[in-house]
């Protein structure tokens, strides 16, 4: 990769990946988008108010933190975690959800969609609605509102306007469907809080920007303990927004390696999983060209991941990028296995990881032993694991 | 020219153009139903490639996608009806798809195949002309007219745009939203249609929300053509013998006259 290269181009590209794949009326609604961020990009006071309210609101920045335990446990290369998962709501959801909500604000739009899978993105949506005083209507799959009646509860207490999407397979795919159907019906006066580095140009590069706070941090946080950056950064990808926002900001440093852990769910061979980059192909969905799981004919796949998260068919063009130029390594762990390192971090740290980063804890911890001691290892613990208590209880077979 | 460009050309009333999804109810529903419309006034027909996401579709036609994909329908299923129906019907036949199935199937291959089976223009609803341009070579280059759609919502920069670039017709989108029946059409329905009149010579079609005689009279005031849908679905559904959807269509070409 060139360093002088500024990708997206100004088409929305990371090369081949990327675009605007929708109706014409929210062409001009993007180009609007495009527009505003642009000039908010620009404008120092946007930024002043994103950082003093991603510090004193959602409780930046977050530690980075040396696993001893884990550590000594894999008998390898130091493991470090940065803690997304003590942000306020759980989960790195919140930085791209305050972002784009004052990008809202800014806009005068009040009437905010967003769609939601396991309800991460929908709970941080609502409540940085809540906070600045917008209206918020939640898409969420018939399936997953079945599933996460918790958080389903817990958008509705904020404020939100939950509605279920029945079409399809009633997950989140089919979330964006609906929500991107709202939004042509309501383009005036509606602005869509997509949740992940996913969809048509601005949204991929302007989620990273938003979640590149991760990165940042961990950067300045690893030279400040260890004087050096690390060998690896390892993070889940469903869309890839949190393993965007910790990469992007090293994407200079050669020497560090990036590894991105997608969900294979019962296993990649049994075709049950949700690893777009590592068992799809090149395709179009929900406005961008990216890897995505497809049947010959072109029919977007089902997906299957004990992780609500990572349970999506497509992924961020910008990872399909970094795939197609070797700068990421994207490898896949099934739910066995993101469970038992659910349990390994609860057991030597203390530390309830989501079930998305126990994919990435899975793979970190595997890997750590293969190395040597002098080593490190960045892994983006993107999120808490209580909202996964229901899933976890019923997956270990045990009765409360 | 085109022959969806000559079919406009000599036309002497405002076309009529009907769409179902290919397979929807079923494959024997298609095979009947597009010689029926053919031989009962329709001008053009749009043929429904189902796709898993249609994210420009209402309710009633994101069913009978759904309903064709469990049937098993496919592209290469589609061209073989088509091939078929060639036999009977003389109209001009457009496929409206999304992108993905077209891109899987690759692009130069899928138009080569829709020239050889009789097929004459596409209309892809997520494929803006800022994307289209690698698809246009190769519909180019089989004599396929790629249609662009416009919506209210577009700006003038962008009427200029899909104006130089859409073949055969333009299709615009009657509002701001998905496909799917409409008891009203908006008001200024005729001020779009006549702001993008003043930027161009080639024809003009009306669809989404479409569903009644009277709103296709008005349209016909305006448009070179009225594009129904989401109606004939549900009539197809609602009628297995045909009968309404076939009666509803004369009704509508008598509006048209």
């Amino acid at each position: 990769m060139r360093e002088d290269k500024q990708l997206p181009d100004s088409h929305g590209y990371f090369e081949e990946f990327g675009g605007k794949f929708v109706p014409e009326t929210l062409m001009p609604a993007l180009g609007e988008l495009e527009t505003a961020y642009e000039e908010a990009k620009r404008d120092p006071s946007f930024w002043a108010e994103f950082d003093s309210l991603s510090r004193d609101y959602s409780g930046r920045p977050t530690p980075l933190y040396f696993a001893e335990r884990l550590t000594k446990h894999c008998g390898g290369a130091q493991i470090f975690l940065k803690r997304e998962d003590l942000l306020h709501t759980g989960a790195h959801k919140i930085n791209n959800a305050l972002g784009q909500g004052l990008l809202a604000r800014r806009m005068k739009k009040r009437r905010i969609i967003a769609e939601t899978g396991a309800g991460q993105h929908g709970v941080a949506a609502a409540t940085i609605c809540a906070k600045l005083g917008l209206d918020c209507i939640v898409y969420m799959g018939e399936e997953d509102v079945q599933r996460q009646a918790l958080n389903v509860f817990r958008m509705k207490l904020l404020g939100a306007e939950l509605r279920p999407v029945s079409s399809g397979t009633r997950t989140l795919k089919d979330a964006i469907n609906e929500a991107i159907r709202d939004w042509v019906t309501n383009v005036r006066n509606t602005y869509y809080l997509l949740g992940s580095a996913v969809g048509p140009h601005p949204y991929p590069v302007m989620v990273r920007d938003f979640q590149s706070i991760i990165g940042k941090e961990a950067r300045e946080q690893i030279l400040a303990k260890c004087n050096r950056l690390p060998d690896y950064i390892i993070a889940c990808v469903g869309g890839g927004s949190n393993a965007i926002g910790i990469f992007h900001p090293f994407v200079n440093d050669k020497n560090v390696k990036f590894i991105g852990v997608e969900a294979a769910g019962r296993g990649i061979k049994t075709g049950r999983h949700a690893a777009s980059l590592v068992a799809g192909t090149v395709g179009v969905l929900h406005g961008t060209k990216s890897y995505v799981l497809q049947d010959d004919a072109g029919q977007i796949l089902g997906t299957q991941s004990i992780s609500a998260g990572l349970d999506y068919p497509g992924v961020g063009p910008e990872h399909s990028y970094y795939k197609s130029i070797g700068r990421a390594t994207y490898v896949a762990v099934d739910d066995k296995e993101a469970l038992k390192a659910f349990q390994l971090l609860c057991q030597t740290e203390g530390i309830v990881p989501a079930l998305e980063p126990a994919h990435a804890i899975s793979y970190a911890s595997k890997m750590a032993g293969s190395l040597n001691k002098e080593q490190i290892i960045v892994v983006n613990l993107s999120g808490h694991g209580d909202k996964d208590m229901d899933i976890v209880v019923k997956a270990l077979g045990v009765k409360l | 020219m085109s022959r969806i460009a000559s079919s406009f050309a000599q036309a002497s009333h405002t076309a009529l153009i009907p769409y179902i999804t290919v397979g929807y109810p079923s494959v024997e529903t298609t095979l009947k139903v597009v010689p029926l419309f053919a031989s009962s006034g329709c001008d053009i027909i749009e043929l429904g490639i189902p796709f898993s996401d249609p994210l420009a579709d209402g309710a009633t036609i994101q069913r009978a996608s759904y309903e064709a994909l469990r049937q098993g329908i496919t592209p290469k299923l589609c061209f073989e009806l088509v091939q078929e129906l060639r036999q009977r019907v003389e109209i001009p036949l457009v496929f409206m798809t999304y992108y993905n199935p077209v891109l899987k199937f690759g692009l130069e291959q899928f138009c080569s195949k829709c020239a050889e089976v009789g097929i004459d223009g596409l209309i892809i609803p997520d494929l803006p002309p800022e994307e289209g341009k690698d698809l246009e070579q190769s519909t180019k280059r089989h004599g396929l007219d790629l249609i662009y759609l416009l919506s209210p919502a577009s700006t003038e920069e962008r009427i200029q745009l899909v104006a130089s670039r859409s073949s055969g017709f333009i299709y615009l989108v009657s509002l701001t939203g998905v496909t799917g029946a409409r008891a009203k059409l908006p008001e200024e329905l005729e001020s779009f249609v006549a702001n993008v009149r003043k930027r161009t010579e080639k024809p003009l079609c009306v669809g989404f929300g479409v569903s009644t005689p009277e709103q296709a009279r008005r349209i016909a005031k305006v448009a070179d053509g009225v594009i129904v849908g989401s109606r004939i679905i549900q009539l197809l559904d609602e009628d297995k013998s045909l009968g309404s959807a076939c009666s509803f269509i004369k009704c509508l070409r008598a509006a048209l006259l």
